[in-house]
């Protein structure tokens, strides 16, 4: 694929984490002409290495409508992007280990049944029992999704980048943008492979979105932060659905291959700008502590490796996604750790911004100055 | 013990640089921290030195003898020794954590001091995960440690740790069936450029030469020119097969075998720690990069020792006492003019042992195809247990490197962290993108740089845990 | 087989026991060493493909040689000094831990 190509199109997206990926794919789907600019390479960032969960569970019920639609293109991604991306449906289960833990599960089923969504239940201490044998006794019951899963997520963005690619839009890596402009009608970027026009850009540049958003015009606040997982040895099978905690963050899920993976959004420290991050051993000890004390045997387990992906953050953690200040602008970027499960839904929503039609679902919740005052 | 909240220096490793490094700077007073997870010091060369007498010198040899003194030295200096501690981190703030007597600490300190030596090459060849196949390293342990040797083995591969440890199984009286050398003679003329240089200690070359010869003399089979390999058996080694050039296959039968082409530098921790490295294309591995007083691009970390470059256990001492000196300036403890002036002999030294290593380098670098397998049924990662073919079925993707292997095949991903893959996947991989292997790169370490305890680290932040008795 | 090349000390040797055989190890021993001084050379058998392994580097950076000693998985033997009653077995595939193993961490 030469340079020359791709210089100017119907739109640019900035960013090529599964959000970049997903919208590239959609607007191309919908006949759009899509050149896609990542500064490193696909799915290096937090689309890259993070749990992947594929999880309607817990959500924040304004992003339900959106996760419910995801959902329904989770379950046949060969049909989305021509790769199974390492997708497994699984439950997930959000575990109560207080009766005021219960009580809040039961309260939030009642809230989102009201609302008109069923996929969540609370299930009740034998249930719990027969669905994780090996969590621990104390464990009172759990607020849980029978229609979840998990991916592989690396995987999971390549395919999509494959598929945008074969539909014909022009990827390019090491790619970092370094000015943009706006000239009659069009955007002009400026990027290490030289200069890029087109009527819309995309900002689906995770956390460095902010960065990008200012030179589009709009002041969204995003930190950039930098949330844990450690792996461990692998260890016989023991607990099938992936595991979350009410009373506090936890993400707890065991492989095939029978390693654990532990998580829960403790922060290390995030270094955008060098594409660092520096873990923060001491921080991660209590979310350990909680998936040791779930599941005890957790004791006897082995941690090979720690790590952490450079996650956006808005202040309300619910991401934006929306139509920017200016003409041409679409924003999907602060996920606040939780994007994956969500990006094959809000690449549909971001094409119907980019061609200037109403989305498909709400994105009210997720407007770019809702921080403004 | 009670190991200091804050210490001035911490050294990782107790081989000679580390044992060097930790006796220099307690001497000038600092108050110094040495852990190493080994139970007694002496890293890897001069394992068990302490424990050596006259017998164990009339087989190791006279060489391995210098590592009493060091160990002498660190025993009566105040240096805080903690042995049997796993080192699994050292951030680029200087907190190192390891796990000791079943806890995880951590402890920052004012200087760094990384001396985590060398690990053999791996050697992929057919059925090198068999029960029964060791590396030459793990040969001359035994020997140290336990005074056990195999009768009857077979040794197979290319460097002077080979030839070592066969003239010391040798000299204890053990058979030894066969040594099949596979150091290529394409080799030769690439390193007669290095020749004058290497005169120039002409007794480590008569030592080697010594070797080779008792070798020869003991009746010893003797294969040179080995261009394959392959370990015979289906559940454990029962023998190795061999071939001379484009000759026919042969076999020893053995149920030991020992293989070796060579040590790197073990890169784990420095790698983990963010410092930066480069690829160094004749020793074929990678160097943390340091300057003259092994100091790396993270402040307060120095590194010294074959984990910076092989050099060998004298040029390691010298490079331990060049980086105490540095720490120690650091630390305010000496000034610049006799940090300077100290160095001095140790620079000599260090010369003077360089002067071997780039003929040494290029005569025994490991041949193409020892170290990128031919035969694609070969292991590549053991503890994942891939082939090359396994491997090259998924690079067919188009990665951009070792990192994105990890979505499709586990590569890397199992307990050694890439140990024994990590060379081999990466050169594997340069060879089918046509790039070179600094270009395709390395596995992005992070801590743990070896497995902890999930109970270990969810303690972590119990108490101040640096202040344990 | 492995043999001693230097000759018995007058030091306490140690006897653990291996999947129900007698193992004496001389001081300094690592369980490694003593079980293959006893003519041992498989210590397990992989995860994902049952097949046979055992101690490779002897420096404890292959983990190769993980063993079950006192109920603990995941243990290198050749970092691990052999102690008088110590109970190891064969690591077979992942972690396996028994009724009667103990827990790591159990009571801390």
């Amino acid at each position: 694929m030469s340079m020359a190509e791709g210089r100017t199109a119907d739109a640019l997206v900035i960013g090529g984490g599964i959000h970049g990926c997903s919208a590239a794919l959609q607007m191309a789907m919908r006949g759009l002409s899509v050149t896609l600019l990542e500064k490193d390479h696909v799915a290096r960032h937090a689309s890259g290495v993070n749990a992947g969960g594929v999880r309607r569970l817990g959500r924040d019920p304004a992003e339900v409508p959106i996760s419910q639609a995801a959902w329904e293109l989770w379950r046949d991604m060969p049909a989305l992007v021509d790769d199974d991306c390492g997708f497994a449906p699984s439950r997930h289960i959000k575990v109560a280990r207080t009766e005021a833990e219960m009580d809040a599960a039961r309260a939030r089923v009642q809230e989102l049944n009201r609302m008109g969504f069923t996929h969540e239940d609370v299930i009740d201490r034998d249930t719990l029992r027969a669905f994780l044998p090996a969590a621990a006794e104390d464990c009172l019951g759990a607020l849980h999704v029978a229609g979840d899963g998990a991916a592989l997520p690396f995987r999971t963005t390549i395919a999509f980048k494959r598929r945008a690619e074969t539909l014909g839009v022009t990827i390019l890596e090491d790619c970092p943008v370094a000015a943009v402009e706006r000239r009659g009608g069009t955007w002009r970027v400026t990027a290490a492979a030289g200069s890029f026009e087109a009527p819309v850009v995309v900002n689906c540049a995770g956390a460095w979105g902010g960065k990008l958003a200012r030179m589009l015009g709009d002041d969204i606040p995003v930190k950039a932060h930098a949330p844990m997982l450690v792996i461990t040895q692998r260890m016989p099978k023991f607990v099938e659905p992936v595991v979350g905690a009410l009373g506090a963050p936890l993400s707890f899920k065991q492989f095939d291959n029978g390693t654990v993976l532990v998580g829960g959004g403790v922060r290390g420290i995030a270094e955008p700008d060098a594409n660092r991050t520096h873990l923060n051993m001491t921080g991660l000890a209590g979310n350990l502590r909680t998936a040791r004390d779930i599941f005890p045997i957790m004791r006897g387990a082995n941690v090979v490796r720690a790590w952490a992906g450079i996650e956006g953050y808005t202040p309300d953690n619910l991401p934006v996604i929306s139509s920017g200040g200016a003409e041409g602008v679409v924003h999907a970027f602060g996920f606040s750790a939780h994007g994956f499960q969500l990006a094959p839904a809000v690449g549909g929503i971001v094409a119907h911004l980019a061609m200037g039609e109403t989305p498909n679902l709400p994105i009210a919740p997720f407007r770019h100055d809702r921080f403004a005052g | 013990m009670s190991e200091p909240a804050s210490p001035d220096l911490i050294v990782v490793g107790a081989g000679p640089a580390g044992m060097a490094a930790a006796t220099t700077a307690a001497e000038a007073g600092a108050s110094v921290l040495l852990l190493d997870d080994q139970a007694k010091p002496g890293g890897q060369i001069y394992r068990a030195v302490e424990a050596a007498d006259a017998a164990s010198e009339a087989v190791l040899g006279p060489e391995y003898m210098a590592g009493r003194p060091l160990a002498a030295a660190l025993r009566s200096s105040t240096v805080t020794y903690v042995p049997d501690a796993a080192v699994w981190q050292v951030s680029d703030g200087r907190e190192v954590g390891y796990s000791a007597a079943g806890r995880a600490h951590l402890v920052r300190a004012r200087q760094v001091i990384l001396a985590t030596g060398a690990q053999e090459r791996p050697f992929p060849i057919p059925g090198w995960q068999l029960p029964g196949v060791m590396m030459a390293g793990a040969a001359q342990t035994l020997l140290k440690s336990s005074g056990l040797a195999a009768e009857g083995a077979v040794f197979a591969g290319s460097g002077p740790l080979l030839y070592l440890v066969v003239h010391q199984y040798l000299q204890a009286g053990v058979q030894v069936a066969a040594l099949l050398d596979t150091t290529s003679s394409a080799n030769r003329l690439p390193a007669l450029a290095h020749l004058p240089g290497a005169l120039r200690r002409w007794d480590m070359l008569g030592k080697g030469r010594r070797w080779m010869a008792a070798i020869k003399a003991s009746g010893t089979r003797v294969v040179s020119g080995v261009s394959a390999l392959k370990v015979l058996g289906d559940e454990r080694a029962s023998g190795l097969g061999y071939r001379v050039g484009t000759g026919p296959w042969r076999e020893i039968q053995s149920e030991h075998v020992f293989v070796h082409q060579g040590v790197v530098p073990n890169v784990n921790l420095s790698f983990a720690a963010g410092i930066k490295h480069r690829w160094d294309e004749r020793q074929l591995c990678w160097h943390p990069l340091t300057d003259a007083w092994g100091r790396t691009d993270l402040d307060g970390i120095a590194i010294a020792g074959d984990g910076a470059g092989i050099g060998g256990a004298l040029a390691a001492e010298a490079a331990g006492r060049i980086a105490a000196l540095g720490a120690l300036r650091e630390l305010g403890r000496i000034d610049a003019a006799a940090c300077d002036a100290q160095a001095r002999p140790h620079r000599v030294a260090l010369e003077r042992e360089g002067r071997l290593r780039p003929f040494l380098d290029t005569w025994f670098r490991p041949a193409d195809h020892f170290r990128v397998p031919v035969d694609d049924t070969t292991l590549v990662c053991r503890c994942e247990e891939l082939t090359v073919k396994d491997l090259t079925d998924v690079m067919e993707i188009g990665l951009a490197g070792p990192n994105q292997l990890k979505s499709y095949c586990r590569a890397g991903m199992g307990p050694c962290q890439g140990r024994f893959c990590g060379l081999t996947v990466q050169e594997l991989m340069a060879r089918e993108q046509g790039r070179t292997p600094e270009a395709v790169g390395y596995y992005r370490l992070r801590p743990p740089i070896k497995p902890v305890p999930f109970s270990e680290l969810a303690m972590l932040d119990a108490d101040d845990t640096a202040n344990d008795g | 087989m492995f043999k001693r090349i230097t000759p018995e000390s007058a030091a306490q040797s140690v006897a653990f026991d291996f999947e129900g055989r007698t193992i004496a190890a001389w001081p300094g021993d690592t369980v490694a060493a003593a079980l293959l001084a006893a003519g041992e050379t498989q210590f397990r058998t992989t995860p994902e493909k049952n097949r046979p392994r055992g101690p490779f580097c002897m420096m404890g950076v292959c983990f190769d040689c993980l063993m079950v000693i006192d109920g603990e998985p995941n243990r290198q033997a050749c970092q691990v000094l052999a102690t008088e009653g110590m109970r190891v077995r064969r690591q077979n595939g992942a972690a396996e831990i028994g009724p009667d193993d103990a827990i790591p961490g159990d009571g801390a």
